[in-house]
């Protein structure tokens, strides 16, 4: 299980498919969902196999995730703001008018 | 068009310590960083660690602090959160910030982008609750996140690093499964004099160990046949040591087999590379200056072979005053030999440490059921039966099989479909065994580039 090694400082709130998500100042998304026991972000494009965070350095793309209608996103190079609308990715991503699958 | 002398891609180590020379020397340096604040991995999260955190990754961290000061001070320019995604002969060098991409003219490219995991294909590894090992000291060092009851897996010195880490945060892992054959101790012995003179990281290394096993962490040793059992997300790991299988129930497995140069700048610009059999990954091919055999083109850091942060930083270094006396500034020699002195001691450790954790043959040549390209889900057995079709090398693989096509463009996978291919020629990887890699280096939004108008574009 993940634990914080320090409590307080400042917080931002952000939704994770619909789910209230704390993230502490400074969190990645990918973090913020890791500290939160969430750890299946999508299901991968060509099997639908359950994926989470692998590498959190930009590298795997595997945390892959819808950001506030923009899909394709990288969880672990995104900073978590306020207000976020965060949503998994649910295999292949259809390219059509706006973005959404 | 804007235009620096220096272009510097990456703000780690190496990249923040040749800012620091080649702007005081009087160089307009630009860097390029694509994480939101300077440190790259190895010291990453360097400027809002806490104390506690300090104190738990220890002084090799806390090092970096003083780096990253002088690198604030100094008078490079730096762009967080700004992402190379192409370089032109001309070194026309073009990045997007904030959703939006521009261009600067570069007289000289300092790549500075560090170094991977090397990749770990094990079956079960895409599950969910796998990750490197590298990825769980991120979430310390940046989020101050650790997992209880993790395994961690594999081989080389930040296995141990983390797994003292862990028991220093009062969350000791949850067994250490070591992969290091047999008789590799006694392989690594003959590089041992040699590793004498940089003493402290053997001491260092031994202590970490006794920590661990002092804190009762169970170590299995010589492991082998290791598997990731779990249906959405990681369950356990099995594997065989003593001439038993052994089962540990985990939902966090971390997988770690050293790191490897990061070649996608060298390889976008076409330089030339060296398969390296000691260090078992492609590095590029360099003058005594640090440039590649593309003119203007430098690396520093482990992008050059890996060295590790204090090597890293003495490359940045070293290459910020080369560039500055290149460019006609006055730079006093002892400088450079006194910082050249300190690099060999640094190096001197290498080839024991390359011996001892040389990763063990058979994570190079998974099974053929095991996926290897994690974005398009390529198997190592569909990789083997392209070239049983003909393919003759990872661009033909990618042709025939889409390897190496996902959004991370074969950084995970691209050493490995450069091995298996390799191992079934029965020879080792030859330089151009190596996907093409083009721009854009990481996937850009189609409106950003339809936005984008870039000087001279027709």
């Amino acid at each position: 299980m993940p634990k914080r090694i320090e409590t307080g400082g400042a917080t931002v709130t952000f939704t994770f498919d619909g789910r209230p998500v704390t993230a502490i100042a400074g969190d990645s998304v990918a973090s913020a969902l890791a500290a939160a026991g969430i750890t299946r972000l999508r299901d991968s494009v060509v099997s639908g196999a359950p994926r989470g965070i692998h590498c959190m350095m930009g590298a795997c793309f595997d945390c892959l995730v819808e950001i506030d209608g923009i899909p394709n996103r990288q969880a672990c190079m995104t900073l978590a703001a306020e207000g976020m609308t965060v949503r998994a990715q649910q295999g292949a991503v259809s390219v059509s008018e706006g973005g959404r699958a | 068009m804007r235009s620096v002398d220096v272009v510097v891609i990456g703000a780690g180590p190496a990249g923040m310590s040749c800012a620091v020379e080649a702007s005081a020397a009087g160089l307009s340096v630009l860097v390029l960083d694509e994480n939101p604040a300077p440190g790259g991995q190895i010291w990453r999260g360097i400027e809002t660690a806490t104390e506690r955190r300090g104190r738990i990754l220890g002084p090799d961290y806390g090092a970096g602090r003083t780096v990253a000061q002088a690198f604030r001070a100094s008078k490079a320019d730096y762009l967080p959160s700004a992402l190379v995604w192409n370089i032109s002969t001309e070194k026309v060098v073009e990045y997007s910030h904030r959703g939006a991409s521009h261009q600067v003219q570069a007289g000289a490219v300092v790549s500075a982008t560090g170094a991977f995991e090397r990749p770990n294909p094990l079956p079960g590894w895409t599950l969910p609750g796998v990750t490197t090992v590298g990825a769980l000291q991120i979430l310390l060092k940046s989020a101050g996140l650790v997992e209880e009851d993790a395994v961690l897996v594999g081989s080389g010195p930040l296995l141990w690093l983390m797994a003292a880490q862990l028991v220093d945060a009062g969350v000791p892992p949850k067994a250490v499964v070591e992969t290091t054959p047999k008789g590799r101790v006694l392989a690594a012995l003959r590089h041992l004099p040699r590793a004498l003179r940089a003493r402290d990281y053997l001491w260092k290394g031994l202590a970490l160990m006794r920590r661990v096993k002092a804190a009762g962490v169970p170590v299995h040793s010589h492991a082998t046949g290791i598997r990731i059992e779990g249906k959405d997300q990681a369950e356990a790991v099995s594997f065989a040591a003593n001439g038993r299988r052994v089962r540990i129930e985990s939902g966090h497995i971390a997988l770690h087999h050293g790191v490897v140069p990061n070649q996608q700048v060298t390889r976008l610009m076409r330089a030339e590379h060296v398969w390296d059999a000691s260090q078992m990954c492609f590095r590029p091919v360099l003058s005594d200056m640090g440039e590649t055999s593309v003119a203007g083109l430098f690396v520093a850091g482990d992008g050059t072979g890996i060295g590790g942060a204090k090597a890293a930083a003495l490359q940045g270094r070293l290459l910020g005053l080369r560039l500055a006396a290149r460019a006609g500034r006055s730079v006093a020699p002892e400088r450079i030999e006194r910082l050249s002195a300190g690099l060999a001691r640094e190096g001197s450790v290498r080839p024991f440490l390359e011996a001892l954790y040389a990763p063990p043959a058979w994570i190079n040549a998974p099974e053929d059921a095991t996926i290897v390209c994690r974005c398009e889900e390529i198997t190592a057995g569909q990789v083997r039966a392209a070239v049983d079709l003909g393919a003759p090398g990872p661009n033909q693989v990618k042709s025939y099989l889409r390897s190496g096509m996902g959004p991370c463009q074969g950084r995970v996978c691209g050493l490995l479909v450069s091995q298996i291919i390799a191992a079934k020629r029965g020879l080792p990887p030859q330089k151009d065994d190596y996907y093409r890699i083009r721009p854009p280096m990481k996937p850009l939004p189609l409106t950003e580039l339809a936005a984008y108008r870039p000087e001279g574009a027709k």
